[in-house]
């Protein structure tokens, strides 16, 4: 066990977990932020993607004990003051189906829009690629980020 | 009642035109609520005028929440922004809770229709007693019944009490689709922004006070169980409070944290009997499909003699894999035993089922079992098992404490149940010009229904009469099921038998049309030329409406405009769940492997409910089609499943999907499947577009076979 404090969307968090856990477990269990999701614990479906001093990062390969000190940002943060224009726009083309791996989907589109505010196709698809969705959004993904991105998505 | 009798269930309400009119029970205690009224357990409507509408089937991202409600309120004339939803758990007033064979439309259709509309002729009766008016003189419009003569005007919520005290109608007059004002509309999904924000409460967010957190070490084996377990390393990791056996092919680990549950079972060490399956592999399963080939099938369809039929023959055979649903919230269940009474937590598609289930396993009658239903992350047909929830009541039980069970992704991927793998034979007698003046078509594979124990009526399975009908009114035309068994677990996965027939039946009549020498779209068209109903068990289908969705697809695709250099078309349509579906697609070869670049999908389901839905439903099943057809794999070696994560069993990523433009055709019929039927001709029509551009003929799935 080890004590160790993060910033989670703006307010300081210590935790007291085994330093090797999964940042995602430490969100999901201990603070109970439930919107960054468990899809495959390995970094391959993007599922757990949560922002660590800005950056897009698979939390469910990220011990805790990596990100100690940091600022990580949820997606309970990411709308804190009012909707994302990503989010917004996930509503406005009708993204979700089961929603299950939107959270993730719309935490990358974010770190996408945030380096690169008005990305072609071509470069959507590759900030994208590495986010699953099972049931297929994915053209209402493309729609819903260019959009966002014609509406300043990179606040 | 097990999912097999559900559906069956379901099929005879739709073939007797019956309805569920069981859901329109209204219970005293729901009658006896003060003021409020609620004519049936679809609807309660509150002297504040907050309308709820109660969806007896599972969300898992096909919009049930939204467009049944949309049913109702249609009726009912209600104004939709009051409209507010509620999720029904196991009840025993909805008849079958299923979610699943495309039928949450088809099925509600007639009750939420039912229930608004009576609902909708007390309200008039309400406001006319008020006002001392005839009836007639009253109409519903937009959450509110109006006097026209009178200019005098009441909401829903200030007529509830009064009509509350009245009678329930046993029936009431149904509007015609001209005047539909909600069904139709292309409508936000209510659930949007809950699932933008991370607020949507899936099942494995859910969480109870003093809950703990279990993860099974389920036998590696198929059909293998525990022998021995030492947990003295597991028992060390912080967090871990239960270490024990699950019946007899787990151990489940116990802790406070998942991450503990874990790691607990990471340094468990199980000693497994491997029983009697330890040498299966993939090989060995092929070549039993094949031996079963030579077996006498069961008739599905029959029409004329093929067999006495004489001209050019052609044969083929086809092959598909099993494939597993990874959904992309793996399976878990939260549970609360409670001595005399248990309380679930489920992301099932069959709560009905779940609390049955439990309550056998557990020891308790199925009304001390609740099932709460959560949203679902996907379902795909995995949560029409109930595995989940036995697991979670079982431990729960043990522990006598509230506990969440999650599987972990290679639990999903490994304990998961499976599309059967199937063989196919397809024979033809071509006449003079190239047609098939007969088609035999034999499926060869194991019974879902059959595996689980359930009936297996004249040894068809039960799911064949939804799926695997006939397309085309060829003069001899016979299809025939052998069924086989295998030990590899069996589920329906999405459009289940469908995608295995169609791939089969549609890549033949591309191989008839390239040997008679004739364009594949207007082979088909040909063939669909003459109307004919074609009576497949309890669905009559129609030529005219499959060729409706090939000339529409035919037109949307530009199929007789050139194409740049290097891009090829191919076409497949197929009916299943009784809708009508055709697709184009539009591929090029990159280093041999194809990329589709455009698919043009056209459905015929009857009355569309929401567009922007249906749209959902199209895109999203061409998506996972796709993937069945270039990649979905699973295989078998000494008796595993070989598959564990998402990099050797890889869902479709956003480079690899094409645009999917839907199309559907206006129609006024009642409403048919949607969420299957765009699954099963992806395969067969990439398929047919990767003959054009290489001349190989791909009979087996999956495409990417290496």
């Amino acid at each position: 066990m080890a004590d160790i404090t993060l910033r989670v969307n703006g307010s300081e968090k210590k935790v007291s977990v085994p330093p090797e856990t999964p940042l995602l477990w430490v969100l999901r269990d201990t603070l109970e932020l439930t919107g960054t999701k468990f899809g495959c614990g390995a970094g391959l479906c993007g599922a757990c993607t949560v922002h660590v001093e800005g950056s897009p990062i698979r939390s469910c390969s990220t011990p805790v004990s990596q990100v100690a000190g940091k600022n990580v940002t949820t997606i309970e943060g990411l709308g804190a003051n009012g909707l994302h224009p990503l989010q917004q726009a996930w509503i406005a083309e009708e993204v979700p189906q089961c929603g299950y791996c939107q959270t993730g989907q719309i935490m990358q589109a974010a770190a996408l829009l945030a380096k690169t505010p008005n990305p072609s196709d071509e470069q959507i698809t590759q900030g994208m690629n590495g986010n699953l969705c099972r049931c297929g959004t994915y053209e209402r993904i493309r729609k819903a980020i260019h959009r966002a991105a014609s509406n300043g998505g990179a606040r | 009642m097990s999912p097999l009798s559900r559906r069956e269930f379901v099929g005879a309400g739709i073939a007797a035109g019956a309805g569920l009119v069981i859901g329109f029970y209204l219970p005293h205690g729901d009658r006896s609520r003060k003021e409020s009224f609620s004519p049936n357990a679809y609807l309660r409507i509150a002297p504040d005028n907050k309308i709820t509408v109660v969806v007896a089937r599972s969300e898992m991202g096909q919009g049930v929440r939204t467009a049944l409600p949309m049913i109702l309120a249609e009726e009912l004339e209600a104004d939709w922004k009051q409209i507010e939803t509620e999720q029904a758990g196991a009840s025993t007033l909805f008849g079958d809770q299923t979610t699943g064979g495309s039928a949450s439309i088809r099925t509600t259709w007639d009750p939420m229709r039912k229930a608004g509309a009576i609902a909708r002729e007390m309200l008039i009766s309400a406001a006319a007693l008020t006002w001392g008016v005839p009836r007639s003189g009253c109409t519903a419009e937009n959450g509110r019944i109006k006097h026209a003569a009178s200019n005098r005007s009441l909401s829903y919520g200030e007529l509830a009490s009064k009509a509350a005290a009245l009678p329930i109608p046993s029936d009431a007059p149904l509007k015609q689709s001209k005047d539909y004002k909600i069904v139709g509309q292309r409508l936000a999904r209510v659930d949007s922004l809950e699932k933008v924000k991370g607020d949507a409460v899936f099942g494995i967010d859910f969480r109870l006070p003093g809950m703990k957190c279990a993860v099974l070490f389920r036998c590696p084996t198929l059909g293998g169980q525990v022998s021995a377990f030492d947990d003295k390393e597991s028992k060390k990791i912080p967090g871990v409070t239960y270490v024990g056996k699950v019946g007899d092919t787990a151990v489940a680990v116990v802790a406070d944290t998942v991450w503990g549950a874990m790691e607990g079972r990471r340094t468990l060490n199980v000693t497994w009997d491997d029983g009697p399956n330890k040498d299966l592999n993939s090989a060995a399963i092929s070549a039993s499909l094949k031996q079963a080939a030579s077996k006498k099938g069961v008739n599905l369809y029959s029409a004329g003699e093929p067999a006495k039929v004489s001209g050019r023959h052609i044969t083929a055979e086809y092959s598909l894999p099993f494939m597993a649903h990874a959904a992309m919230e793996p399976g878990n269940c939260t549970a609360h035993y409670q001595g005399t009474n248990c309380e679930l937590w489920a992301p099932t598609q069959v709560p009905q089922d779940c609390r049955d289930s439990v309550a056998a396993a557990i020891g308790l009658d199925p009304d001390q079992v609740k099932v709460n239903v959560t949203l679902m992350g996907g379902g795909f047909g995995r949560r029409l098992e109930h595995d989940y929830a036995v697991e979670a009541a079982l431990v729960s039980k043990a522990i006598n404490a509230p506990v969440k069970v999650l599987w972990t992704r290679e639990d999903d991927m490994r304990w998961s149940t499976y599309r059967p793998a199937s063989l196919h034979q397809l024979s033809a007698t071509l006449d003079g010009s190239g047609f098939p003046a007969a088609l035999t078509h034999r499926i060869i594979a194991p019974s879902i229904s059959g595996q689980k124990g359930q009936p297996v009526p004249n040894g068809v399975d039960p799911d064949l009469p939804d799926e695997a009908g006939p397309v085309y009114g060829i003069p001899n035309y016979l299809i025939e099921y052998v069924q086989t068994e295998t030990p590899v677990p069996l589920g329906w996965m999405r459009s289940v038998y469908a995608l295995q027939a169609a791939f089969a039946l549609e890549s033949f009549m591309d191989e008839l049309a390239v040997a008679a020498g004739k364009d594949p779209l207007k082979y088909r068209l040909q063939l669909l030329s003459k109307d004919q109903d074609l009576t497949y068990f309890t669905t009559t289908w129609h030529t005219a409406r499959m060729r409706g969705v090939l000339q529409l697809a035919a037109e949307k695709s530009g199929w007789d405009k050139p194409l740049p250099a290097g891009r090829f078309r191919g076409v497949a349509c197929f009916g299943c769940f009784q809708s009508y579906m055709a697709e184009v697609v539009e591929i090029s070869m990159e280093n041999d492997r194809p990329r589709v670049h455009r698919v043009v999908a056209v459905v015929d389901c009857g009355q569309v409910v929401n567009p922007s839905i249906l749209e959902q439903q199209i895109q999203g099943g061409a998506v996972y089609g796709l993937c069945n057809a270039l990649r979905a794999r699973i295989t078998i070696d000494k008796g595993r499943v070989v598959q564990g994560n998402f990099d050797d069993y890889e869902p479709l990523r956003m480079e690899e999907t094409p645009t999917v433009e839907v199309y559907a055709v206006p129609s006024q019929e009642a409403p048919t499947g949607i969420g299957e039927p765009s699954v099963p001709p992806i395969a067969p029509a990439v398929c047919n577009a990767i003959y054009r551009a290489t001349k190989k003929r791909i009979r087996a799935l999956p495409i990417l076979s290496t």
